[in-house]
């Protein structure tokens, strides 16, 4: 008896092979679901079918993939490579089943699930957006590790598969046809249609064309790896990403050697999994799903969103909100003040949304709104207007008394305390912040900032809209800068210091990025705003021991604003940063960077003694998501303790100057 | 409350709310919105403000002359864009340039009979995108392309291809000339210009008249019921296109008869503008303006139609009018405000004519007496199509909401909105201004 499969014969002798992972929304490829599925095969070839088709019985989707949560407890290499042999073993027995098989896949198909597909003769996709089959792995630091190098390949040629692989980007059910990953994309009436159709006539499995046959050759590979190499470069530091290099040296030496690049396959993943780039990349993985989860703590839905304040924040939360399916009424005071925001939302809609149907509407959800007709209809009311207090306690005032019963309103604030914009409402309460980054559309992270008095239930409504809207729910205490711009600050500070002292612009920012941030700090101050850093820090400056640089001030005074005006401390030639060469040494870069990133830990560490997030994981969560600090580092608290106690103790202010609890205190419960 | 008088029998119908696009001048490319963008736009930011969901209409009603391709049932395409849901039913109606009031009496005469309790009605054109047609000799040819199998066959009929054959039917002029009797529009307006003695220098004061009352208006916002456009690039639509705030009886002067060229008198200064734009109103019964505690901006009196010589059909409104004074015992002093679509500058001014000439109102209209001259202090009194722009399915509901607008400004009590038909139709309401009782 089976727990998560179920094999089910119909009249024309076809078994339908059923995946229903007990105990799951989702269908993972668990160790056990593994073996089963093992005892399966062995009954489906007893039976000698007409035909099989592989199913999956979640609405959610064909299979998600392998077991992430099993990969961060492996550390052994021969531990890994033994299972990875095994899975070998079971897709291998797909493969030479006597009679045609078909994957049949709906919504999500990942990593070992578009493996699995692909020991399969044929597959058939649903035709909806819902439909996503792709091989991320190497986001998570790992490469395709179930067969899915050699049989990508083999199926749809050598550079389209590695394209997949390397990017890690998911397709669609028809972008798959086209590749010809899968055999027929169709419409959900027809998919078990199509499924008995591959069954009974049988066509000739799909093979790559000569011409996409021929990077594989031998001769022509190192060329070809050659030249993927350069392309990965361009996005990914080997030092800090090892696993698309190791993938692209895989292919190069085995494509074409079946048995070869199995046994190269498992050794290779097994040793990219057991690796710190690996396991922390699991780590922040499986951290976001504990973010989401902060999102699961209240089923509040909203259907209508009222944002105020058209600005580039206002608008582009109304627009990401009308993305994900809400009506959102915009709110500012004159139609002139909106109508930049309505162009920039189209802008969106085209890019994301690509269907010229799917565009309109989700620009006829969009309703610039300058009487404030919104407000007694909206399930959640965004307040992101510009940082003034008594501006935003008089909109308040107005809007308390007619908003709906049960209506959440938020605000966008970055800078001013919940507990003095609340401290006007009748119900005070109800005030949640949820504080953006921008650009909203790339940033995933949304903090939902409680003051003392705010209702705990409000705060796990607000994190479930932000769920609802697809972004990742961090729950922060309000306090100055809040977590993720408190952490950020003094990093951005330090930069503006060395800055100062003459280092380079382009020596610090290489610094950073050497050290695995996705933006030097200097750029990033351009990019933010230098009047926004400025403002930032100052409010910082209110409560916290921050020295806010006179340059700052003075290049904020002579208009030179960062990326906007057209130069910070970069020059800008069409919104491109005029680097010079570095010309310090390299053997100085380490230590400016770790000069930069140390204040940021300390800043950590601080705002976790403080309780500003609830554990040390989700702040760890928020810095990455918020931040984009190292994620192959695993998040700030998480590279402070592999750092060790020995290195990092005594140069952590607030660990060094509280000698009894400091570090067990902190990293040791 | 059953009016024994009108012909509009059964309960009151009210009008709730209204709203329009401004209208974008349509000579030339295709504009940025199709006639069902227009309309959503109008109707979101109308249905915004209501205390009802837009899923609370009983049915949707639009006029329309001519929608793009992708719009069949353009109706019904709005009602789902605007988040009706799948439930509310909506059809779309065509009267040419009366379609949008055509929407309006079907709204009030459902409302009126208990059909329905709220209804959506209104009109939307985009001009810029009334079609292009291959000729007909060019579709014969298609057809003989498309049954061709052989590469010889399709040789030879390559060959039966002549320059003439690409011509292109411009659907919009073809619809402003009328099928029976052959003439333009333009011509028909000529035609009662020279019959009622209509000089070039009336129809061109008339014009610039219309112009600087649309300006004045702007001036002082008395457009309340413009909601802005705003396209997909950003741009900002918030405003008639059409006015020329420093037209002149000089300046029209120097323009050329357009349809009767040369010696003709109506020239594209004299005559409505081609426009796109869309206008609603939403209609309630008077259980619907209780039950959603609805504001009322007026009342659905009744509303009548009229059928006349094609070759006169700008004389249309006289012929609506005229009954409906007579059937409500009303005298033209009782009307406080009138809006007669301004399709012609001649056209308006041989109606203003023709309505106090004795032989006229005697041999056409069937009175004893002419009818009052109309004040033209109480006539369009803030610009009409000549300088607002007609789009020809939406003119009807634009002067309908228009009227109301102007009665609620002044304080005033009765008026009668009314416009000419191609094809030769007149068509009328009169509309009072009413709490619900």
């Amino acid at each position: 008896m089976s727990r998560h499969w179920r094999i089910e014969q119909d009249g024309n002798g076809i078994i339908w092979l059923h995946f229903n992972q007990a105990d799951s929304s989702a269908n993972v490829l668990t160790v056990e679901a593994l073996d089963e599925l093992d005892q399966q095969l062995g009954e489906i070839e007893q039976a000698s079918p007409a035909g099989v088709v592989f199913c999956s019985d979640k609405p959610s989707g064909f299979i998600a993939g392998a077991d992430v949560k099993a990969f961060s407890r492996i550390t052994e290499m021969q531990e890994a490579q033994q299972q990875i042999l095994q899975a070998h073993a079971i897709f291998d027995r797909i493969e030479r089943l006597k009679c045609p098989t078909v994957a049949m896949i709906h919504g999500f198909c990942l990593g070992g699930g578009t493996e699995l597909a692909l020991a399969c003769r044929y597959r058939v996709s649903r035709d909806d957006p819902g439909t996503r089959i792709g091989l991320p792995e190497v986001r998570l630091g790992i490469f395709p590790g179930f067969g899915g190098t050699v049989r990508s390949t083999r199926l749809i040629g050598h550079l389209p598969a590695l394209n997949i692989m390397l990017s890690g980007r998911a397709l669609s059910g028809s972008a798959a046809r086209r590749l010809g990953l899968v055999d027929m994309s169709v419409p959900e009436r027809q998919l078990k249609a199509a499924a008995r159709h591959l069954l009974s006539t049988r066509p000739k499995p799909h093979r790559p064309t000569w011409l996409q046959q021929l990077p594989g050759n031998g001769l022509l590979r190192p060329l070809v790896g050659h030249f993927l190499k350069k392309q990965v470069a361009k996005q990914a530091d080997p030092a800090h990403y090892p696993a698309p290099y190791a993938l692209i040296r895989h292919w190069t030496k085995h494509a074409n050697h079946p048995k070869a690049m199995y046994r190269s396959e498992a050794a290779e993943v097994a040793k990219l999994i057991s690796s710190d780039t690996a396991q922390n990349l699991i780590r922040i993985f499986l951290l976001q799903d504990q973010l989401k989860a902060q999102g699961r703590k209240s089923d509040f839905k909203a259907a209508h969103v009222h944002v105020i304040g058209g600005g580039i924040m206002g608008g582009d939360i109304a627009a990401w909100c009308a993305l994900k399916g809400m009506r959102v009424t915009l709110q500012d005071r004159a139609p002139e003040l909106l109508s930049q925001a309505m162009g920039r939302a189209h802008g969106l809609f085209k890019k994301k949304l690509k269907k010229p149907l799917l565009v309109r509407d989700a620009l006829d959800r969009l309703i610039p709104d300058c009487e404030a007709t919104g407000v007694p209809k909206a399930d959640v009311v965004i307040e992101a207007i510009f940082e003034n207090t008594e501006a935003k306690q008089q909109l308040y005032a107005q809007l308390e008394p007619r908003l709906k019963k049960g209506a959440l309103l938020c605000t966008n604030t970055s800078s001013i305390p919940l507990e003095v914009l609340n401290s006007t409402l009748k119900n005070p309460a109800r005030l949640v912040g949820l504080h953006f980054f921008n650009p909203v559309a790339k940033m995933q992270l949304v903090e939902i900032v409680s003051a003392t008095n705010t209702d705990p239930n409000a705060a796990q409504q607000a994190a479930a809209f932000a769920k609802q809207i697809g972004r990742l729910p961090l729950p922060v205490k309000s306090s100055p800068g809040f977590l993720v711009n408190r952490i950020l600050m003094p990093y951005l500070l330090e930069a503006i210091v060395l800055l100062d002292s003459g280092t380079s612009a382009t020596a610090i920012d290489k610094a950073a990025t050497d050290f695995g941030m996705p933006m030097g700090p200097v750029e990033l101050a351009d990019t933010v705003g230098l009047d926004i850093c400025l403002a930032v820090a100052d409010k910082l400056a209110e409560s916290l021991p921050v020295n806010v640089p006179e340059m700052l001030r003075s290049m904020v005074s002579e208009g030179k604003l960062g990326r906007k005006s057209g130069q910070g401390f970069y020059l800008y030639n069409k919104g491109k940063a005029q680097k010079a060469a570095v010309t310090e040494s390299a053997n100085v870069l380490p230590g400016l960077a770790d000069r930069m990133i140390m204040c940021m830990l300390n800043e950590a560490v601080a705002c976790l003694r403080e309780g500003i997030v609830s554990d040390a994981d989700l702040l760890d969560a928020g810095i990455v998501f918020g931040t984009g600090f190292a994620p192959f580092r695993g998040g700030p608290i998480h590279y402070v303790k592999s750092e060790g106690k020995e290195k990092m103790q005594p140069r952590i202010q607030t660990l060094a100057s509280d000698k009894d609890a400091g570090w067990a205190d902190i990293f040791e419960h | 409350m059953v009016n024994a008088k009108t012909n509009l029998k059964g309960r009151a119908v009210y009008v709730v709310d209204g709203g329009r696009t401004p209208f974008l001048r349509a000579m030339g490319p295709p504009g940025p919105f199709h006639a069902s963008d227009l309309a959503v736009q109008a109707g979101r930011q109308l249905l915004a403000r209501q205390p009802i969901e837009a899923s609370a209409l009983d049915e949707v009603i639009l006029g329309c002359v001519s929608s793009g391709p992708n719009e069949a049932n353009i109706a019904r395409l709005v009602a789902l864009r605007l988040g009706c849901g799948e439930q509310v039913p909506a059809w779309t109606v065509q009267r040419n340039c009366a379609s949008a009031m055509q929407s309006i009496d079907c709204a009030a005469t459902n409302i009126a009979t208990g059909r329905s309790d709220l209804v959506l009605a209104g009109g939307t054109e985009a001009m810029s995108h009334h079609p292009v047609l291959l000729n007909e000799q060019m579709v014969t040819w298609l057809a003989g392309w498309n049954r061709a199998r052989t590469t010889m066959e399709r040789v030879r009929q390559l060959g039966k291809l002549r320059p003439p054959y690409f011509q292109p039917v411009i659907a919009l002029l073809r619809g402003l000339t009328d099928p029976v009797v052959g003439l333009s529009m333009g011509q028909t307006a000529e035609e009662i210009a020279w019959k009622f003695n209509i000089s070039r220098k009336e129809m061109d004061r008339y014009a610039a008249q219309s112009h600087h009352r649309l300006a004045a208006a702007q001036e002082s916002g008395h457009l309340s019921e413009i909601e802005p456009l705003y396209a997909p690039d950003g741009t900002l639509h918030s405003t008639d296109e059409g006015l020329r705030a420093d037209s002149s009886v000089e300046k029209l002067g120097q323009l050329k008869p357009f349809f009767d060229r040369t010696v003709g008198k109506v020239t594209a200064g004299n005559s409505s503008q081609i426009t796109d734009g869309a206008a609603l109103l939403l209609l309630a019964s008077s259980a619907a303006v209780r039950k959603h505690k609805l504001p009322v901006l007026g009342r659905i009196i009744d509303c009548q139609w009229a059928g006349l010589n094609p070759s006169t059909m700008g004389l249309g409104p006289v012929h609506a009018m005229a009954p409906l004074l007579q059937r409500h015992g009303l005298s033209v002093a009782d009307i406080d405000y009138w809006e007669m679509n301004e399709a012609f500058a001649a056209q308006i001014l041989a109606c203003l004519k023709a309505w106090t000439d004795a032989d006229y109102c005697r041999d056409q209209l069937h009175q004893e007496q002419p009818f009052a001259p109309i004040p033209m202090d109480r006539l369009n009194v803030d610009g009409g199509a000549i300088s607002i722009g007609h789009p020809v399915g939406t003119s009807g509901t634009r002067i309908v909401l228009h009227l109301l607008k102007v009665l609620e400004r002044k304080d005033a009590r009765r008026g009668i909105a009314s416009l000419c038909i191609g094809g030769g139709q007149g068509g009328a309401i009169l509309v009072e201004r009413q709490e619900e009782r």
